[in-house]
């Protein structure tokens, strides 16, 4: 069997953001960059499934981007997917959901995957369109936000998470894709033999331009923080302090200090 | 301008959350039709056209299905944007037909601006304008982004004619986890989000909720981790809560978060980050380290 899990690296969530000097994305001086949590829940499901099937199984990690995202190719790999492919574009953060999910497509579409695992969502974008846009492009069966998996003979058993806790449970024939949600597993941490092992691992270059064939059909004009709606107290200084002030305001806005 | 807006319905009922699909088309001030995999004893109260396909034969969740279905409504109302809520229905079905019809899809709309929609982006910390290069676009809205509006009538209803197929089985719902706390019923709830950092800390937060006769509360992430049970998750897939007060500890606020707190009478939270979206909604924002600030505020209360 051949399994395909794509990633992407995405920055620290708890940083500042800056706009660009387009004023269309992120400023990325002085951001740290790490493998986006929905994909880590689909490399771990991917590894987990490789690990059933054993021999013969082949797992490819694929990412887009520039040389940075190697890092988290490295940490798919050190995680157990057997080789990667990274597909290099300094400008992928300008490629609309459509462009690059048609990247994936023209890369995966003559290797004969069976199951492709994807995030359902990045962090920073969160459109939650590339993985079901893939699924199309290729013409597999595809479920998304799935918080439970399981394989055997050809079809998958996916459980997907709807709103207010509710799931629903769902059969699908391979050649398919699923999105992972949160929770779906616990990821593992790349031990250090691992993370040895996993530097003789081959990741393979791909220049975007071999794949790119699509225009963009959408275009990000603004990237800028929200409207501040003000009305909230920012309280800022020594902790004993603000423990007082904090008790004051209970004591005096609300019924439940007295 | 048109709209063709796709509503919800899920184990025979007809969704409340369909209503913001109306909100939102009178915002554009569009002239809609609305398609449903649903039934003809449910429903929407709404007056213009209504594609209709029968769910007990369609199946409630069946993408492939409904994406036939969705463009052959398509190619009868040529809309300039087809609507869909950013729920597990939409964000699911979307991108089909965008990828069908080779147009622009924009996820996640929390409102329409000058010729573009504003999205959020990185956790809820920043926005995006997002224009459509294709004259037709598929969009989805941000739960509780629009007012739910029910226009009142009953629809002009279509049958749609049901086709075969789809690639996936549905087999069935499973109820969400059963609770052994309440946190609807909760006064006071203290809520421990990523954070707080580790395991070990979440008693921290405990105290401070036993110190102010609450309970307590839990972003999603500490729940994955499994820090503490999903009875105690706050959220779009946890519990809906609206206490006399909320205390978010580390907690950034991101929306699926917020839909499930705010309505709280009085927010207060704890964050270092001066700049977490927590703070859009929140009536007091403490900056500072949760694991210093907490400790010195239970010990003050608890006296
Ligand atoms: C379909 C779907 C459904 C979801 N449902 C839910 C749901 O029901 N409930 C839910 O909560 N989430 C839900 N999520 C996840 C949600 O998008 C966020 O990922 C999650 O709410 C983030 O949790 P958090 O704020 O605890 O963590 P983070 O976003 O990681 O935020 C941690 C915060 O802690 C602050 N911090 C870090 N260290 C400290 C410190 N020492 N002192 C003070 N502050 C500190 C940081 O500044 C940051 O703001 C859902 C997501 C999806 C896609």
């Amino acid at each position: 069997m051949k399994l395909l899990v794509c990633i992407k690296q995405v920055p620290d969530l708890e940083s500042r953001f800056k706009p660009d000097a387009a004023g269309t994305w992120y400023n990325e001086a002085d951001l740290a960059f790490r493998m986006n949590e929905y994909d880590e829940y689909a490399v771990e499901q991917a590894v987990q499934l490789r690990e059933k099937l054993g021999e013969g199984t082949e797992l490819t990690v694929l990412s887009i981007g520039p040389d940075r995202v190697v890092e988290a190719i490295k940490k798919s790999l050190a995680m157990g997917c057997d080789n990667a492919a990274h597909i290099q574009d300094p400008a992928a953060s300008g490629k609309d959901p459509w462009q690059i999910a048609s990247i994936i497509a023209a890369y995966a579409k003559d290797k004969g995957f069976d199951i492709v695992f994807t995030g359902m969502q990045s962090q920073d974008r969160g459109s939650a369109q590339v993985g079901v846009t893939v699924a199309e492009l290729l013409g597999f069966a595809c479920t998304t936000t799935i918080v439970g998996f399981d394989y055997d003979n050809g079809t998958i058993t996916a459980k997907r998470e709807l709103e207010g806790g509710i799931k629903g449970i769902v059969k699908l024939k391979t050649p398919a894709l699923v999105t992972c949600q949160l929770g779906l597993n616990i990821p593992r941490y790349p031990t250090l033999p691992n993370i040895m092992k996993a530097k003789k691992k081959e990741i393979t270059v791909i220049p975007v331009a071999e794949l790119l064939a699509t225009e963009a059909l959408a275009a990000t004009t603004s990237f800028h923080p929200p409207a501040k709606k003000g009305g909230g107290i920012v309280l800022e200084g020594d902790v004993g302090e603000l423990v007082d002030k904090v008790i004051a305001i209970l004591k005096d806005k609300t019924a439940v200090l007295r | 301008m048109k709209t063709l807006l796709i509503g919800e319905y899920r184990e025979g009922k007809l969704l409340d959350s369909t209503y913001e699909l109306f909100g939102f088309a009178s915002q554009l001030n569009a002239d809609t039709a609305m398609l449903l995999v649903g039934s003809e004893a449910q429903l929407p109260a709404y007056g213009g056209a209504l594609y209709l396909a029968d769910a007990a034969s369609c199946g409630e969740y069946n993408p492939d299905l409904h994406k036939q279905l969705i463009l052959e409504a398509v190619q009868k109302e040529s809309p300039d944007y087809i609507v869909f809520l950013h729920s597990s229905y939409g964000w699911d079905l979307a991108p089909r037909i965008a990828a069908s019809l080779n147009i622009a899809q924009i996820s996640e709309v929390i409102a329409a601006t000058d010729g573009g929609f504003e999205v959020g982006c990185c956790n809820a910390k920043m926005r995006r304008t997002v224009k459509a290069s294709s004259a037709t676009a598929v969009l989805t809205i941000q739960a509780g982004a629009f007012p739910a509006v029910q226009p009142g009538g009953s629809p002009t209803v279509q049958n749609l004619a049901v086709v075969i197929g789809g690639a996936l089985e549905f087999v069935g719902y499973e109820p969400a986890e059963k609770k052994d706390v309440d946190l609807a019923k909760a006064e006071i709830i203290v809520s421990a989000g990523r954070g707080v950092g580790k395991k070990d800390n979440i008693t921290v937060i405990q105290a401070l909720a036993t110190a102010l006769g609450g309970e307590l509360g839990a972003s999603r992430p500490v729940v994955d981790a499994e820090w503490v049970s999903h009875s105690h998750q706050v959220g779009t897939t946890g519990q809906t809560v609206s206490p006399k007060l909320y205390v978010a500890c580390g907690i950034s606020g991101a929306i699926q978060h917020l839909a499930g707190m705010k309505k709280s009478d009085f927010i207060l939270a704890i964050n270092k980050d001066k700049d977490a979206p927590i703070g859009e909604i929140a009536d007091v924002l403490v900056v500072a380290d949760v694991m210093q600030f907490v400790p010195a505020l239970t010990a003050k209360v608890a006296r």
